[in-house]
């Protein structure tokens, strides 16, 4: 049973400014959902904003789906919703073993028989048992984003938000999660809402995006749309040349 | 290509291990540098970077290095002494750092860190040195140069803060500029503003440029020619324009395992690396 996302008029402020005005969207269960903008856009705050690590300061998050369905903000939501953070080298403790990382999310919502649980998703994002009493720096960047997959995945969520989950990642291990993010959620029927400034990343994973610029939605389109160069709005435009790499002047 | 710049010929850059062996991090690199771009590309671990410390003698302290040439010009950059390496770093060949963020000095302004490049290579007076370091804010496109010179690192934007380091890399005006993944850390929008900015100082400048970075695409549409490292070495050397024609299997690896647009592939074909290639 896979749950869906509801954001109506969310509103995030930092002091004066306002970095998220008034967002609507729905990510229907089972959906894929891409954030796609510059830095500063905002995207970011979006997915912090659902799981709770940035205040709201209007609007509602609620999730969608079948089922009793708690609140923002509770113990079980957030055994539902997990997050992936963008920078492996940054969000994995460096004094814990993998093993030790691992056993944490399961210690705080009271789940047991950790052992079989920690070697079970240590398989699912494809690192072998070999890797469980390895520390962080003993790891190459993939497999740092595998283990910080691996954490959120072993509370069995229905959401995972993806912020940015390769961009800290070499062109080829980048196409090795992207394939595994895939697998995973077509044998969970996870719901993905993945941030990213890459469009040909965005695309590939997701079936529907929106595009944000300083905290607002410029667009909301299918990937198929914007693959196919139908877009409406000239910021997408103007994102989707930047993507294509550097275009040199013809001047001399 | 006109008379060559640099010259490298059989590079090789070591680090001792623990176990009291070598590694071998550069394994025999060779190439030659006009007034042109040179773009090195490769994944974490190449060697791509440690080329790019060599050249400049930026290697850690405990690094081997050797070449059977490496001259800047008439040069011997092995021969030179610390304090004629000092001179040459900077003023004749400088390097752009990856982050804007770790690599300016945090409690110094920007206008002082860029004249130190100057003071340490001419005298000047302090008005002469103020007039030249606005100058090369404004050359890397900062509308407002007497702010920002004003403005400490934390207090400008990732985007602005590469283009500070750019600003003190050229204020001395090399012949070789290294830039070491200068846009990793930058957005696609202020990437290409950033690249553009180099771009043209290169052409105006007629520096020598050299482009370490891993992302290939951007690399073949920014630069003349490519070197493909792998494992320390130079696996292919291609023209920029001929990167789809690249046919060390490694090469046609990398490019294939981009997710591109309007082609959709599921599963994305993954680098299946070979033993061979790091012979």
């Amino acid at each position: 049973m896979s749950l869906g996302l509801d954001v109506q008029h969310l509103q995030v402020r930092f002091g004066e400014f306002t970095a998220i005005h008034d967002l609507s969207f729905n990510v229907a269960p089972g959906e894929s959902f891409g954030l796609v903008g510059e830095s500063g856009s905002g995207k970011s705050t979006v997915l912090r904003a659902i799981c709770g690590l940035a205040a709201r300061s209007n609007g509602t998050v609620k999730l969608s789906g079948n089922g009793d369905l708690p609140a923002p903000g509770s113990k079980i939501f957030r055994r539902r919703v997990q997050m992936v953070f963008q920078d492996p080298y940054g969000s994995l403790h460096p004094r814990q073993t993998v093993d030790r990382m691992l056993a944490e999310p399961l210690a705080i919502h009271g789940i047991d028989d950790a052992e079989q649980r920690i070697a079970a998703v240590l398989d699912a994002v494809g690192l072998g048992d070999g890797f469980r009493f390895r520390y962080p720096h003993q790891l190459s960047g993939g497999q740092r984003q595998r283990v910080a997959i691996a954490r959120a995945l072993i509370l069995e969520p229905d959401i995972l938000l993806l912020d940015e989950p390769t961009s800290a990642l070499d062109a080829s291990v980048q196409a090795e999660v992207l394939n595994l993010l895939e697998a995973l959620r077509r044998e969970r029927g996870l719901t993905f809402v993945m941030v990213s400034h890459d469009l040909a990343v965005v695309t590939h994973l997701c079936e529907r995006l929106m595009v944000m610029r300083q905290g607002r939605e410029v667009e909301t389109l299918p990937a198929a749309e914007l693959a196919g160069q139908r877009v409406t709005q000239d910021y997408t435009r103007a994102l989707m040349r930047a993507c294509a790499g550097f275009q040199k002047e013809t001047t001399p | 290509m006109s008379e060559s710049l640099l010259k490298v010929q059989n590079l090789r850059v070591s680090f001792p291990s623990r176990e009291g062996g070598l590694i071998e991090a550069v394994r025999g690199v060779s190439f030659s540098l006009g007034v042109e771009r040179l773009g090195i590309v490769g994944e974490s671990g190449s060697g791509k970077s440690q080329t790019g410390r060599a050249i400049l003698g930026l290697s850690a302290p405990e690094a081997v290095i050797t070449a059977d040439t490496l001259c800047f010009g008439n040069t011997d950059l092995l021969r030179c002494s610390p304090a004629e390496r000092r001179h040459l770093r900077g003023r004749k060949i400088a390097m752009v750092l990856q982050d804007p963020k770790y690599s300016l000095n945090p409690v110094m302004r920007i206008g002082a860190q860029i004249s130190e490049t100057l003071l340490a290579h001419q005298r000047l007076s302090t008005a002469d040195a103020k007039k030249r370091v606005l100058q090369a804010l404004v050359d890397v496109a900062i509308a407002d140069p007497e702010r920002v010179a004003r403005l400490y690192p934390h207090e400008v934007s990732g985007g602005m803060g590469q283009r500070v380091m750019m600003a003190m890399m050229l204020i001395a005006e090399p012949a070789l500029l290294i830039a070491d993944e200068p846009t990793s850390a930058l957005d696609v929008t202020v990437q290409l503003q950033v690249l553009a900015i180099l771009d043209k100082l290169v052409r105006g400048r007629g520096m020598g440029l050299i482009f370490i970075s891993h992302d290939l695409r951007l690399v073949s549409t920014f630069c003349d020619r490519i070197l493909v490292m792998y494992a320390g070495k130079v696996v292919e050397e291609i023209e920029a324009a001929k990167l789809h024609e690249a046919k060390h299997p490694y090469t046609q690896g990398l490019l294939n395992c981009l997710p591109r647009l309007g082609d959709a592939r599921h599963p994305l074909p993954t680098l299946q690396r070979q033993e061979g290639w790091k012979l």
